[in-house]
């Protein structure tokens, strides 16, 4: 029961997040990824870098629990599910998350692009085994260095995970502060936030 | 008007802190699925069944992981699937808080006017398409922005910059090459 709580609680949270920084605005999608308008892109770095440091920090004090990371397995079907991804995000504006506060928003393009959503779940969960025939679907779930506490193989074994993290995580804070705005065109729509 | 991206960024950052640091990390494409799966359990019950041990299903990626997904299909109460309901609530409501979506926005967004006029038919085609690239892509990848890109990039994961790499590398060339006015 406390764990529904907590997914209203949260899922709401991330929701409305998404709304008030442009996440589900197909028009700040498309000039953060025609590379006019990166206000979204320091936007998402800056969220990174905060919640990198802030869990790694916290395990390092003990006030986080380290069981409660997740890391998802690397294999070669990552990195051509990403391209897929990016293809279909960058024509449509949406990704699975901000498509469906767009739709619940009232966007009626929005629920087009989860309606395909749904079919193209459907399509993968009968071809799945065609994916693990090929081989593309095995790998480990490597972080970058050895975590405290996980059992996670590190990419790096001699690389101390939680210290690893915290140095990545200001890193991405660096980013988001050094981007800047645009890197290409020349009218600036939309670029001077008010709050 | 959207939140300056020091105070956006901030706040997006504690959500998925607080998210780990209370439950597990954000992820929200294998709730496509699971939705699929409680439609087509619905259509024909032999899909998801119980067993000694927990869920099982004739689909085999149903059935994978000890039938994981299986059983979050035969109970849709569950914490991943009412997050992304919560999820569509708050932003709904976020957005409503500032008088919503203009109605021609609604439609079809500034940016693609911008480039490829008015016609709702056209980018809805390409809304859909565009839906089922991303989750057949998502699904192959085993997460997507959120779960990948987010939460694992913020956890060090190597899946997650693989992941980013890909989407990335796929998405800066196509919305260069698709979307020339800036709208």
């Amino acid at each position: 029961m406390l764990h529904i709580v907590l997914a209203i609680v949260i899922g709401a949270g991330f929701g409305a997040v998404l709304d008030r920084i442009g996440a589900t605005n197909p028009n700040w999608i498309g000039r953060m990824l025609n590379l006019t308008n990166l206000h979204l892109m320091k936007t998402i770095l800056l969220a990174i870098g905060v919640a990198s440091v802030l869990m790694f920090g916290g395990q390092m004090l003990g006030l986080v629990d380290v069981g409660h990371m997740s890391v998802k397995t690397a294999y070669v079907g990552v990195f051509i599910g990403g391209l897929m991804l990016g293809l279909g995000w960058a024509a449509s504006g949406f990704c699975p998350g901000t498509g469906v506060c767009a739709a619940a928003s009232g966007r009626i393009d929005a629920l087009f692009f989860v309606a395909g959503g749904l079919l193209g779940a459907a399509a993968y969960m009968l071809s799945y085994p065609f994916w693990q025939g090929l081989g593309v679907l095995s790998g480990k779930a490597w972080t970058l260095g050895a975590i405290p506490g996980t059992d996670y193989p590190a990419a790096i074994p001699t690389l101390q995970g939680d210290l690893a993290g915290l140095a990545i995580g200001g890193a991405f804070i660096v980013i988001a502060f050094i981007l800047p705005r645009r890197l290409a065109g020349r009218k600036a729509p939309a670029g001077h936030p008010a709050e | 008007m959207v939140l300056n991206w020091k105070y956006g960024g901030l706040l997006l950052g504690l959500v998925f802190f607080l998210a780990v640091l209370l439950v597990k990390p954000i992820g929200v494409s294998t709730q496509f699925v699971i939705l699929d799966g409680i439609v087509w359990d619905m259509q024909n019950p032999e899909i998801v069944t119980q067993t000694d041990e927990g869920y099982t299903s004739t689909n085999a990626y149903l059935a994978k992981s000890g039938g994981k997904y299986a059983k979050s299909v035969a109970n849709p109460v569950n914490y991943s699937f009412i997050f992304v309901i919560a999820m569509m609530v708050g932003a709904l409501v976020s957005s409503s808080l500032r008088k919503g979506i203009p109605k021609g926005e609604r439609m079809v967004p500034a940016i693609w006017k911008a480039n490829y006029g008015g016609n709702v038919l056209k980018r809805w085609l390409v809304a859909f398409a565009g839906g089922f690239i991303v989750l057949y892509g998502a699904r192959l990848a085993g997460g997507c922005t959120s779960g990948h890109m987010m939460s694992g990039m913020m956890q060090t994961a190597i899946s997650g910059y693989v992941f980013a790499a890909g989407a990335f590398l796929a998405a800066f060339p196509t919305a260069l090459y698709m979307f020339k006015e800036e709208g």
